[in-house]
């Protein structure tokens, strides 16, 4: 690390969310901050802001997001949309009013949650089907092609194609699979573990499966580079990278690390056309690396209570949105 | 430390009173918000958002520990509850009747996320006067509940005579010389006596014991689960980590709850240290205080102990 940081913490709008930010995205030029306290702040790049009242009973547990609307998922069982302009919209409730643990959207419109071991698939027409996992569902994740959803539970994960009668195929993996993401061609799929590790499966050419270990907590976040050669993780005191770009995927490569300080990472957002990774800590500090050279950028000084819970770029990659366990969040906008 | 969470576990065989206990909790003017985790929705006869209803998912560590078990569905509620901080003061988790308690109380141990926010504070064991002494001779989990228990009430003595009601307390002693018990009926009891006692903090593990600072030697045992204490002076740090260490890894399964307080020669600070199974949680705390006599406690529960082997291990320790 460098004592001459080069800093943008000049180019930051501070925000005050108030609540805990649980789940971040993007509407064009929107940051759409998912809270704790049950609402959406939804800002501009200058600052501007306004809130909608998407889960007035509750707090919100999982988010979203499809750049067109943020879908939340709360403690009162319901999901909501809310858009740009603030307007939002029950759009499923669960049974008996059971919390969303999960939540994942499909680039078609459709989206699909879980609420305890039932997960719901809804398609952009507005068909539901459901699928009852072996334990509590954790993680869902659609494939980027296809209308088929991973599922993360007790003993491995669940691939489901929930307009199709075939059987789902359960990937088999000894433990408790939180998190899941699939690769954006859609052969690797990888699951975040109690255990401090991730785990991969192959699903093509041979099943084959990736232990990834070593981490000091549980890798939580995870983010695929904008060629799905690389995927970046949370649970480290460095941004961890595993390499993805041969069929083997990362079996017997080292990952690299990014970003070393004396804290936790917590959020890793990869930019979406160029090599540079967005870390933010658990003191609070906000990082911008380029991937080849590992120079390092300042977004935001250490905030002690103010752990990074949520970090995302908007479509175009121009600005980033942070937001904080404390309620602190703020915008980035990266000069052209 | 102070900012976390309190955690009472509530255990019971069926029909001992739980559900009684939990609605006095949660109806009486006590000035305390408790976020209730209930294995049953619907018992709980109260509107209340911060009640939440679990699966008792109990899942296996992946980490060569063969009894290391946690509450997956515990994690993910306790990590869903936080989003709510502010909104209650302490969180109340009800096990089921036939629940085994150490998967709940491993879970404060084992996983980071919630070690970080919440504390164990005590295992509260609901026991019926009039059918406790039957189930302990048919029900394994309920022998097991009271083993594990910080504190038991002993429920509906109104419907057992004084010397029925002796002679079942005589026998929970026999099973856990540790347990604070209260006699009540409709578990009428302050709430303060239950919750928050702070029976996992380190610091205070042995003061809410007084008979065990009290008593010379204990050994109770009924035909399988045994309970022993000893004392020592000081012990060497070398020696006694070790032999703490490799026994819970050996004897974890058959050891249901250990603890003690340590005194290392030239070490200023006390060694506080428990253990639920294999899992082991220990750190230096206060100073000894200069009127306080340096000596080394340490106790054991568990099914099948071998007593002179566990007081032999200890007393090679001695410094």
């Amino acid at each position: 690390m460098s004592g001459t940081l080069t800093s943008l913490t000049d180019a930051v709008v501070p925000l005050a969310a108030e609540a805990e930010v649980t789940g971040l995205g993007w509407l064009k030029d929107t940051a759409a901050f998912a809270l704790a306290d049950g609402s959406v702040l939804l800002a501009k790049p200058d600052g501007a802001s306004h809130r909608s009242a998407a889960h007035p009973e509750g707090a919100i547990l999982v988010a979203a997001c499809d750049g067109k609307r943020l879908l939340t998922g709360g403690d009162d069982g319901r999901i909501a949309a809310t858009g740009p302009d603030g307007a939002t919209a029950t759009v499923a409730e669960a049974k008996g009013g059971a919390w969303i643990d999960a939540l994942a959207l499909h680039a078609s419109g459709a989206f699909a949650y879980a609420a305890g071991r039932t997960v719901t698939a809804r398609d952009d027409k507005g068909r539901s089907k459901t699928f009852e996992a072996p334990s509590t569902a954790r993680g869902l994740a659609f494939a980027a092609k296809g209308y088929r959803l991973a599922v993360a539970h007790y003993g491995g994960a669940t691939l489901w194609y929930p307009n199709l009668d075939a059987k789902p195929e359960m990937l088999d993996w000894k433990g408790s699979h939180l998190d899941v993401t699939w690769s954006p061609d859609g052969r690797f799929v990888v699951t975040s573990m109690q255990e401090n590790s991730l785990h991969g499966w192959r699903l093509a050419p041979d099943r084959g499966h990736m232990r990834m270990s070593g981490y000091a907590a549980k890798p939580r976040s995870t983010s695929w580079s904008f060629g799905g050669a690389w995927l970046a993780t949370s649970g480290a005191d460095a941004a961890v990278i595993w390499p993805f770009d041969s069929k083997e995927g990362p079996t017997g490569k080292p990952p690299r690390e990014c970003g070393l300080r004396h804290s936790r990472v917590t959020r890793v957002a990869f930019h979406p056309s160029v090599n540079v990774l967005a870390i933010g800590y658990e003191d609070g500090c906000v990082l911008l690396v380029r991937f080849e050279d590992g120079a390092e950028l300042l977004v935001r000084r250490a905030t002690p209570g103010a752990d990074v819970t949520a970090l995302a770029w908007n479509g175009r990659g121009g600005q980033l949105a942070f937001g904080c366990r404390d309620g602190s969040a703020g915008l980035l906008t990266l000069s052209a | 430390m102070s900012d976390k969470i309190p955690v009472t576990v509530l255990t019971g065989y069926l029909g001992a009173g739980k559900t009684t206990l939990l609605n006095r909790i949660l109806t009486e003017q006590h000035g305390r918000r408790y976020a209730v985790i209930v294995n049953e929705f619907g018992e709980i006869g109260i509107d209340n958002d911060l009640v939440v209803g679990a699966d008792e998912e109990v899942f296996e560590m992946n980490n060569g520990c063969i009894c290391c078990t946690v509450r997956g569905d515990l994690i993910r509620i306790i990590e869903g509850l936080m989003k709510r901080r502010g909104k209650f003061d302490a969180i109340i988790v009800e096990t089921t009747g036939l629940a085994d308690p150490a998967p709940v109380a491993q879970t404060f141990f084992v996983d980071q996320d919630v070690g970080e926010r919440a504390r164990l504070d005590a295992v509260v064991t609901v026991a019926d006067a009039k059918w406790l002494m039957a189930r302990l001779k048919d029900a394994p989990e309920a022998k097991n509940q009271i083993a594990f228990a910080d504190v038991v009430l002993l429920n509906k003595v109104d419907l057992v005579s004084a010397a029925e009601l002796d002679e079942v307390e005589s026998r929970i002693r026999s099973i856990n010389p540790q347990a604070t018990i209260h006699r009540t009926t409709n578990c009428n009891i302050p709430i303060a006596e239950v919750l928050d006692r702070k029976a996992f903090d380190l610091d205070r593990i042995m003061e809410v014991e007084p008979d065990f600072l009290e008593a010379g030697h204990h050994h109770h045992h009924d035909d399988e689960m045994v309970s022993f204490s000893f004392r020592a002076g000081e012990v060497d740090p070398d020696k006694f980590m070790p032999w703490i260490s490799d026994l819970t890894q050996r004897e974890g399964p058959n050891i249901l709850r250990c603890k003690g307080i340590v005194a290392f020669p030239q070490e200023p600070k006390r060694f506080v240290f428990q253990g639920v199974h294999m899992i082991l949680d220990g750190d230096l705390q206060r100073e000894w205080r200069p009127d306080e006599k340096r000596e080394s406690r340490v106790v054991f529960i568990g099914r099948g102990l071998d007593r002179q082997a566990y007081e032999e291990g200890f007393r090679a320790c001695a410094a």
